[in-house]
């Protein structure tokens, strides 16, 4: 009997299956201790395999999506890589959103992992169900699984040549045990059909035609939305408010004052009052008559300028040593050159296009939550904490994300919407404006740092020292802490791949104003523009190009432990060091390969100049060379060339998009970036005073890959970062002799 | 009561006059395409056409959209066939895709007037619709070769 020419129904029968629904297709993976079922099959039909892949009976193929989609493009690149080892067709594929649920693992959509961290798993999960899909036909057709194999939604019998459909297997193979992870096999390389293949994401129709659900889309029968008025200044409070001619305002429902703001902040609300009205636009008006009395607390007389100053300070005169090699102290003495230069970047807001959105709804015993949340996990756990409610009632479900960049893995935004809905009993939305965005956020420390080098006679680097003084982000989980920490150091300033004899690495502290959280690249902003400045002056003083310079301090091509080198605690992205070594040969060498397609020592007009910069993180590496043109004080950005080795490509045009939008990214911090904070409140709110690069600034964009496939994949959506800001000042200097140490550089040039 | 002719579609809705169009179409009409970016006019992401200009719905009171014509994204071509969408998606524009909506009602007013736009053209006409994850080389592109696309259709006729 030929399958083929049967159908579904006949062949269910056949195989003694029922097609009744009796079998609800849960996963012997799916914990059953939640109350909230976690992806139900939408009809019984629906097969689940494991956790990440379900088949229905029409061929289609569910894949989840653990991660958040922010723009990153892994809403794409992780079902990529499972349907690869599941040999199902792309066309098949519908890819599910993943609830909050820990049995996917770390949900938490930042430090550029969720492809790097994931990758094994992911082909694991596709290899596992392609190997039920094989046992099932095996059984069915009663031979050994070896006489078997899969290929484009079906599995053939290579015995008779017949063939048997993904949709009609489903059921059978569900039944099947999880095969044991030892005995799986996966694709070779050569044989990938997705994995390395620019496969356009999976929402592009949706989002053209303005059909896609961000956080803001979310809408619910009786919904309040609620707009807050928080305190400016963190740590105040409200000490009393009068919500008369707020209630006047028509649609305005309900004012509730949010609880007050703790000690230490994490994901918790911020203090102030929220109005909850019909529709958006009346809680903001209503928001606009509220009058709020507050006591805005100890940090009320605040002021970023002077505590740089105290950075300064703090720097020069109470310096803690981090790490280090040799003696500086007689390498310097030695020394027949010494150059000292300090760098300082501001605080900076994330503002990405959407503001943070959440809605939250108390019913039958649960909450669902709708956010556009980098962490799905977390919400459920900072709500929990803060409702004293178990955490398995909260039901969250991420929608997509306009823009994240780091801000929305803090789910302050989400425990304020479950704050409001457990007092109303409606379903809330909190919809944050723009202003609520760039005042109240979890913002990039503002940085200083000092290097020092001593060049010897033949100008080689002998000695170097590096200090960084910055608010850390540890304080907004411990109050305490007020001094950079080791996994903050670890991103480009205690993995130093430089080869010189006396190291010194030192940090000093730093006092925490306003909430301080992790913003696309992080702490490598800073690092990587010092460094990077900072040895293209050098380069200068000792008269060598830039690239030379950094080529020969390199020293040989081996893999930096840190900890060995200057006893650093490196934590490598949390990364092995043996899956992702720090190569010195691949710094090297994607320097090497952007410099050799990029025209840096081309003859240039007045006025015009090349910078480069070269960066690891996220155990990518990543060079930047950028032409500038300064005329009459007014700086363009004429071109900015990039290359990134970034391991294995899984969708090469999403690194591409990455990389670009990386540039663009890098470039506001360079040239406009700069968040103050006066009187304890942070001054700036919104693009008219905290501009991001438009259309008109954005040069020519190109960008090389160069991925060696042997090497693991590393991440992707952050290493773009740290080298443009630098690569920019460098070119300033080339182009004009003046050295700017300061971000950003509007405050210099016009831009 | 007010009457308001969306996508060609006639709507009832009960709005004051000062209410700004964007969240009238958001949360009274659940028309959720057109985006929330800023407020106040500096980002693009509510753009929308009132009478065929483009015009920021986020500052803009309902009340100016009496007798006249919005067209937001849905009323674009909603299977993503018009030659602006199709350009997007052979350009792999969007990112996160928030602004999206706004950029392909900006730039839809620009090959409105200019069927061959420079990329002087492009950037005055765009640069008030921000994207944030960076998408402006490939928007510049699209619009391009919609441009190209459009002036060789109109070549057909
Ligand atoms: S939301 Fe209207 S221009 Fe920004
Ligand atoms: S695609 Fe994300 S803001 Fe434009």
């Amino acid at each position: 009997m030929n399958p083929l020419k049967l159908s579904r129904r006949d062949f269910l029968t056949y195989a003694g299956i029922s097609s009744s629904g009796l079998l609800l297709g849960c996963s012997s993976i799916i914990s059953n201790s939640s109350k909230v079922k976690i992806l139900p099959p939408e009809n019984n039909a629906t097969q689940q395999l494991n956790i990440f892949v379900a088949i229905k009976p029409d061929n289609s193929i569910e894949i989840v999506s653990h991660r958040s989609e922010m723009g990153q493009g892994s809403k794409t690149g992780i079902p990529q890589i499972v349907a690869d080892e599941l040999e199902c067709s792309w066309d098949n594929v519908h890819v599910i959103q993943g609830k909050g649920n820990k049995e996917y693992g770390d949900q938490n959509t930042d430090g550029s992992s969720s492809i790097r961290k994931f990758y094994d798993k992911l082909r694991e999960m596709g290899a596992s169900a392609r190997t039920m899909l094989e046992q099932a036909a095996a059984d069915y057709w009663k031979i050994s699984i070896d006489d078997v194999y899969a290929k484009d939604n079906k599995v053939f019998n290579k015995i008779t040549g017949n063939s048997v459909s993904y949709g009609d297997l489903a059921e059978l193979a569900s039944k099947q045990p999880v095969p044991d992870i030892k005995t799986l096999n996966y694709k070779s390389a050569d044989n990938f059909k997705y994995i390395g293949k620019s496969v356009p994401i999976v929402d592009l129709d949706d989002i053209l035609t303005g059909k896609t659900v961000y956080g803001i889309d979310v809408d619910l029968p009786d919904m309040l939305i609620a707009s807050i008025e928080r305190c400016p200044v963190l740590h105040g409070q409200v000490k009393s408010f009068d919500a008369t001619e707020a209630l006047k305002v028509p649609g305005v429902v309900e004012v509730i004052q949010m609880p007050p703001t703790p000690e230490t902040v994490v994901y918790s609300p911020l203090a102030g009052v929220a109005v909850l009205a019909t529709n958006t636009w009346a809680a903001q008006e209503g928001r606009k008559a509220l009058l709020v009395e507050w006591d805005l607390g100890k940090n009320k007389e605040h002021d970023s300028t002077i505590a740089f100053t105290t950075f300064k300070d703090n720097l020069a005169n109470k310096p803690q040593r981090v790490a280090g090699r040799g003696d500086v102290v007689k390498g310097f003495s030695e020394a027949s050159k010494v150059i000292e230069a300090q760098y300082q970047l501001p605080y900076l807001a994330h503002a990405p296009m959407e503001p943070p959105m959440a809605t939250a709804w108390f019913h039958d015993g649960i909450c669902d939550v709708w956010a556009c949340v980098q962490d799905p996990q977390s919400v459920m756990a900072n709500a929990a904490s803060m409702t004293k409610l178990p955490v398995d009632i909260f039901n969250v479900q991420p929608t997509l994300l306009g823009g994240a960049f780091g801000r929305k893995s803090k789910t302050d935004f989400a425990n304020e919407a479950v704050y409001l809905a457990n007092i109303t009993k409606k379903p809330v939305k909190v919809v944050w404006s723009r202003e609520d965005d760039v005042r109240s956020g979890y913002y990039h420390a503002g940085a200083v740092q000092t290097l020092k080098a001593g060049l010897n006679n033949k100008n080689e680097i002998t000695t170097w020292a590096q200090k960084a003084a910055y608010p850390t982000i540890a304080s907004t989980f411990n109050s305490k802490k007020n001094t950079p920490q080791d996994f903050e150091l670890s991103l480009g300033f205690g993995d130093l791949p430089y080869d010189i004899d006396n190291i010194l690495m030192e940090k000093a502290e730093a006092e925490t104003p306003v909430r301080i959280g992790w913003m696309r690249s992080v702490c490598n902003i800073q690092h990587a523009f010092a460094l990077n400045c900072f040895v293209d002056e050098v380069a200068h003083a000792a008269n060598v190009p830039t690239d030379q310079m950094i080529l020969k301090t390199l020293g040989k091509d081996r893999d930096l432990d840190p900890k060995e080198a200057f006893d650093f605690n490196f934590t490598n992205y949390d990364e092995k060091l043996e899956r992702h070594p720090y190569s010195v040969a691949r710094y090297r060498g994607v320097l090497e390969a952007l410099l050799a397609k990029t025209p840096i020592d081309e003859t240039l007009p007045k006025g015009q100049g090349w910078g480069i910069a070269v960066h690891r993180s996220f155990v990518s590496y990543v060079a930047v060379a950028t032409k500038v043109e300064v005329i009459n004080q007014r700086l363009t950005v004429k071109e900015i060339h990039t290359a990134i080795d970034c391991g294995l490509a899984i969708n090469p045009d999403r690194i591409k998009s990455q990389m670009e939008g990386a540039m663009i990214f890098g470039m506001s911090i360079a040239l406009m970036g700069k968040i103050n904070i006066k009187k304890g409140a942070v001054v700036q709110s919104n693009f008219h005073d905290y501009p991001v690069t438009r259309m008109n600034q954005t040069p020519v964009i190109v960008v090389h890959l160069v991925n060696p496939k042997n090497n693991a994949p590393g991440g992707v959506g952050e290493p773009g970062v740290p080298p443009v800001a630098p690569s920019i000042v460098n070119a300033v200097f080339a182009a004009t002799g003046e050295r700017y140490r300061e971000l950003p550089l509007n405050q210099y040039l016009t831009i | 009561m007010l009457e308001l002719n969306i996508n060609n579609e006639i709507h009832q809705v009960d709005a004051p006059d000062n209410m700004p169009i964007l969240w009238v179409l958001r949360d009274l009409l659940n028309k959720k395409g057109t985006k929330f970016g800023c407020g106040i006019g500096q980002c693009g992401a509510c753009t929308v056409h009132i009478n065929g200009q483009a015009m920021r719905a986020c500052i803009t009171p309902v009340v100016v959209a009496k007798n006249a014509k919005i067209t937001t994204i849905e009323g674009v071509d909603e299977k993503g066939q018009h030659p602006i969408q199709i350009a997007w998606k052979e350009n792999n524009v969007p990112q996160c895709g928030y602004c999206q909506s706004g950029q392909i009602m900006s730039a839809l007013t620009l090959l409105e007037t200019n069927k061959n736009p420079s990329d002087d053209d492009i950037n005055n006409h765009m640069s008030g619709n921000i994207c944030r994850c960076g998408t402006y080389p490939r928007i510049k592109q699209a619009i391009k070769q919609a441009a190209a696309v459009l002036a060789n259709n109109e070549g057909d006729k």
